[in-house]
């Protein structure tokens, strides 16, 4: 109805100048709460300065009159976090192994706690589903250098293994050929007739028999007349499909050459008792267990 | 939002009252105002230099005038349901058995569970939240299309506390009139007495709307109970702090600056709006000129045409935002229809046709001026539109209410590794299996697998089995994943890719959820 050039609110504030297609900008003032609130946020700055952290001074920050860290309120938020686990941690102390495995409700609070462990502490070697590595075990198989009980479990993760702990796995493959024991071609032959013994393909020509006399008097003494392996030094089982490091004619070489001998940190002293206990479960129940 | 473009629609109280032409009310608002100041000023001339204007203006406090009519009965209608629901909402009972809230709407965020009345969801049905927000926005589309603002006139939160605030300040500072009588006197015992008592109600109100709001959250008698004797969680304290802070700030001081100022709504309506839209309109066809009614009759007597408005300020009396509807559609007005029925109402007094102010459109006026029938183009394509929208979300969303499984599967496969080979050669496939058990009574499930002949599956942390399958024990209202093998002695080529699918049924018996996923060889 109104004249569009001509809004009758231009005779109070006047307009800022500018138009588009007939329409002025009124210059209305903002609303004067606008200002207060303004202010508001001002005097609410100075106020978070006194309550919080905030300033900095030449070798420490002011505090703040309620004391309070980003640090301190982690760790409370920890404790709170921590006493809420409590019940059931207790229980998970007072449970064997075996008990836990058995309850559900008791074996999902320890396959949730040790999973969270596991990522932390194992996925770096073992991979985050306990997959393994050239040279790190797969922890789902069901073939175990050191056992695969949960008791053997719980001992390998609290002392490790050639970790320097007095209780930990002790045992290693000598260096036959660095060191001088056997000859070149002793070596190649002897790891020829260890592909034989679990079903694979050796290099043409290759003497079996004497293969097997090489082992016989070398490797028998830690793998077993029949490659069977040692489990109290944590020497395989040559026969079967599983191989830590690999099962080509060249690693193999590298091993009787060079000799394996990976390293197993012993978590005692890292991680505490029911920790362990999750992880054991955990890991026990990757489907390899025994 | 940009303060500068707001100032081109914003509008205060008589804007548009053209000066100079004197009328009853607007004696009275001389009588009791100062001169130069309230609605019925004087417009100041324009100022030469812009730098020189006030950068803030104070707020004009409103007073609106009590009025009844149609409108006015409609809202209080609509103010009573709704704060009724709000307030008396969280104590509604229902049963849901043991194991179960009997709250009939809970929002049970530690157990984050959401319960309406005979519909409970779990934090990964939200997509029903998606369906509800698309719903309420279509629903405000479809009444701006129709009608304009006509929810910030009648349902908006905000417009329903400021009714009951005004309303109070009605009842004890007075109407209109008596209450800008007193605000212009001293600080009688009298006024403090009148003004004290005012806030201590709006604080009950804002502190029983802040009340309210927590007991949607917990048992509300059990948390009445403990708010009473001081053993709520402070959370409790705290929320409804804030909100009896919000609520006596906002409906008792803020008020229409809310609308004007802070709400992003009108800035969207008017994008959403179009020239079919039922707006509140002065019929200026009808209005114009303005003439008393002694002045109307002058003209009438020397053959000059008078307008039906006789100026005499109602309409700009009873509005809660102090528009002037006369100066056409603007920002502030939220559509209530207040003016109508005060506009109504001084019409039939004076023996003229009522709804010289309706709910109309500028194109109606044009054709009137024109001599042409009004149109009513309310089936338009866009009230079409949202209105198919509204029905085939609501319809989506009650198909997949009602038929919903109360279990459910998921699974996922192990990424590391994806194989194992076990020592004498075989693969085996690892899964976390997720079961969700939505009954109210702990369950047993029986895993199924089909797709791999032959193979082994094998549970951690199964409870014995059923017909040779492992069977799940899940807790009322939980869901549990379980460690799930798959073992295979098949010989199986590179790349290999095989199909599973994963069933699981109620022990008891019942209809089974499936999952699929694959086995994965070498």
């Amino acid at each position: 109805m109104t004249d569009s050039s001509e809004h009758p609110k231009e005779h109070q504030h006047g307009t800022t100048g500018h138009e588009w297609d007939g329409i002025h900008e009124l210059n209305t003032p903002l609303p004067r709460w606008w200002l207060w609130l303004f202010y508001a946020t001002i005097i609410w700055a100075v106020g978070y300065w006194i309550v919080y952290p905030a300033w900095p001074l030449v070798s420490s920050y002011t505090n703040g009159v309620f004391n309070w860290h980003a640090r301190s309120a982690v760790a409370s938020d920890l404790a709170a976090l921590q006493a809420e686990r409590q019940p059931m941690m207790a229980k998970l102390a007072d449970a064997s192994l075996q008990q836990i495995e058995s309850t559900p409700q008791l074996l999902d609070f320890a396959r949730a706690l040790g999973g969270r462990a596991f990522a932390d502490n194992c996925a770096p070697c073992h991979g985050s589903g306990g997959g393994g590595a050239k040279g790190y075990p797969n922890l789902n198989a069901n073939r175990w250098l050191w056992g695969g009980t949960l008791t053997d479990i719980q001992q390998t993760i609290t002392h490790g293994v050639r970790s320097g702990d007095d209780q930990g796995h002790q045992g290693s493959m000598p260096a036959f050929g660095r060191d001088g024991m056997l000859k070149r071609d002793d070596v190649v032959t002897v790891a020829n007739y260890v592909r034989s013994l679990s079903g694979l393909s050796t290099a043409p020509g290759t003497d079996l028999a004497a293969g097997a006399k090489i082992f016989a008097a070398n490797c028998a003494v830690c793998h077993g007349p029949q490659a069977k392996g040692n489990r109290s030094i944590g020497a395989p089982n040559l026969t079967t499909k599983i191989w830590l490091y690999g099962s080509d004619l060249n690693t193999i070489i590298d091993g009787v050459w060079n000799g394996h001998g990976g390293v197993m940190p012993a978590w005692g002293g890292k991680l505490d008792a029911v920790t362990i206990k999750a992880l054991t479960v955990y890991v026990h129940t990757f489907g390899g267990g025994e | 939002m940009c303060p500068g473009c707001t100032s081109v629609f914003a509008m205060e109280g008589g804007a548009g009252a053209q000066p100079g032409q004197p009328s009853l009310m607007s004696l009275v608002e001389e009588a009791v105002l100062p001169p130069g100041g309230g609605a019925a000023a004087e417009p100041q001339l324009p100022d030469e230099n812009p730098e020189d204007e006030p950068l803030y203006a104070a707020r004009k406090k409103i007073y609106p005038q009590h009025v009844t009519g149609t409108f006015r009965r409609i809202k209080w209608a609509v103010l009573i349901v709704t704060l009724g629901i709000y307030y008396f909402l969280p104590f509604v009972r229902w049963d849901r058995g043991p194991n179960a809230p009997s709250q009939a709407v809970l929002v049970d965020m530690p157990g984050r569970r959401f319960y309406f009345f005979f519909i409970e969801i779990w934090p990964q049905e939200v997509y029903y939240l998606t369906g509800l927000l698309i719903i309420a926005a279509m629903t405000l589309f479809l009444m701006n299309a129709l009608a304009g603002r006509v929810w910030c006139g009648y349902l908006c939160p905000q417009t329903v506390w400021t009714d009951l605030f005004i309303s109070i300040e009605r009842w004890i500072e007075g109407d209109r009139r008596e209450h800008l009588l007193r605000d212009r006197q001293p600080w009688t015992f009298e006024r403090i007495a009148r003004s004290v008592s005012k806030h201590f109600w709006w604080l009950m109100i804002a502190w029983w709307t802040g009340g309210a709001w927590v007991l949607y959250f917990a048992d509300a008698p059990t948390l009445v109970k403990n708010l009473a004797t001081f053993q709520a969680p402070l959370a409790a304290y705290v929320f409804i702090g804030i909100l009896t802070f919000t609520t006596y700030a906002l409906a008792g001081w803020m008020r229409e600056q809310v609308c004007v100022y802070m709400c992003p709504w009108p800035r969207i309506q008017a994008a959403l709006t179009d020239e079919y839209a039922l707006n509140v309109t002065y019929r200026y066809d009808r209005g114009e000129p303005r003439a008393s009614l002694k002045k109307a009759a002058a003209l009438h007597e020397h053959g000059q045409p008078a307008g039906d408005c006789i100026d005499c300020l109602q309409c700009v009396h009873v509005c809660p935002t102090g528009v002037d509807i006369r100066g056409g559609p603007n920002l502030g007005c939220i559509q209530c229809g207040l003016c109508i029925d005060a506009c109504d109402a001084v019409m039939a007094k004076i023996g003229r046709p009522t709804r010289l102010i309706a709910y109309d459109t500028d194109i109606n006026i044009r054709r009137r001026q024109q001599g042409r029938p009004a149109v009513y183009n309310l089936l338009r394509t866009r009230t079409l539109l949202y209105a198919v929208i509204i029905v085939l979300v609501g319809a989506v969303m009650t198909y997949t209410l009602a038929t919903r499984r109360n279990d459910g599967v998921s699974v996922i496969h192990d990424r590391n590794p994806i194989f194992v080979r076990l020592s004498d050669g075989a693969l085996r496939n690892g899964y976390a299996i997720r079961i969700l058990n939505k009954t109210h009574q702990a369950q047993s499930y029986v895993l199924k697998l089909s797709g791999l002949p032959d193979a082994e599956l094998e549970v951690i942390g199964s409870e014995g089995s059923s017909g040779g399958s492992p069977l799940i024990y899940v807790g009322p209202d939980q869901s549990r994943e379980v460690r799930v093998l798959v073992t295979t002695h098949q010989k199986l080529g590179e790349g290999t890719s095989i199909a599973l699918t994963f069933t699981v049924a109620p022990a008891e018996g019942g209809a089974a959820a499936i999952a699929a996923d694959h086995f994965l060889g070498p």
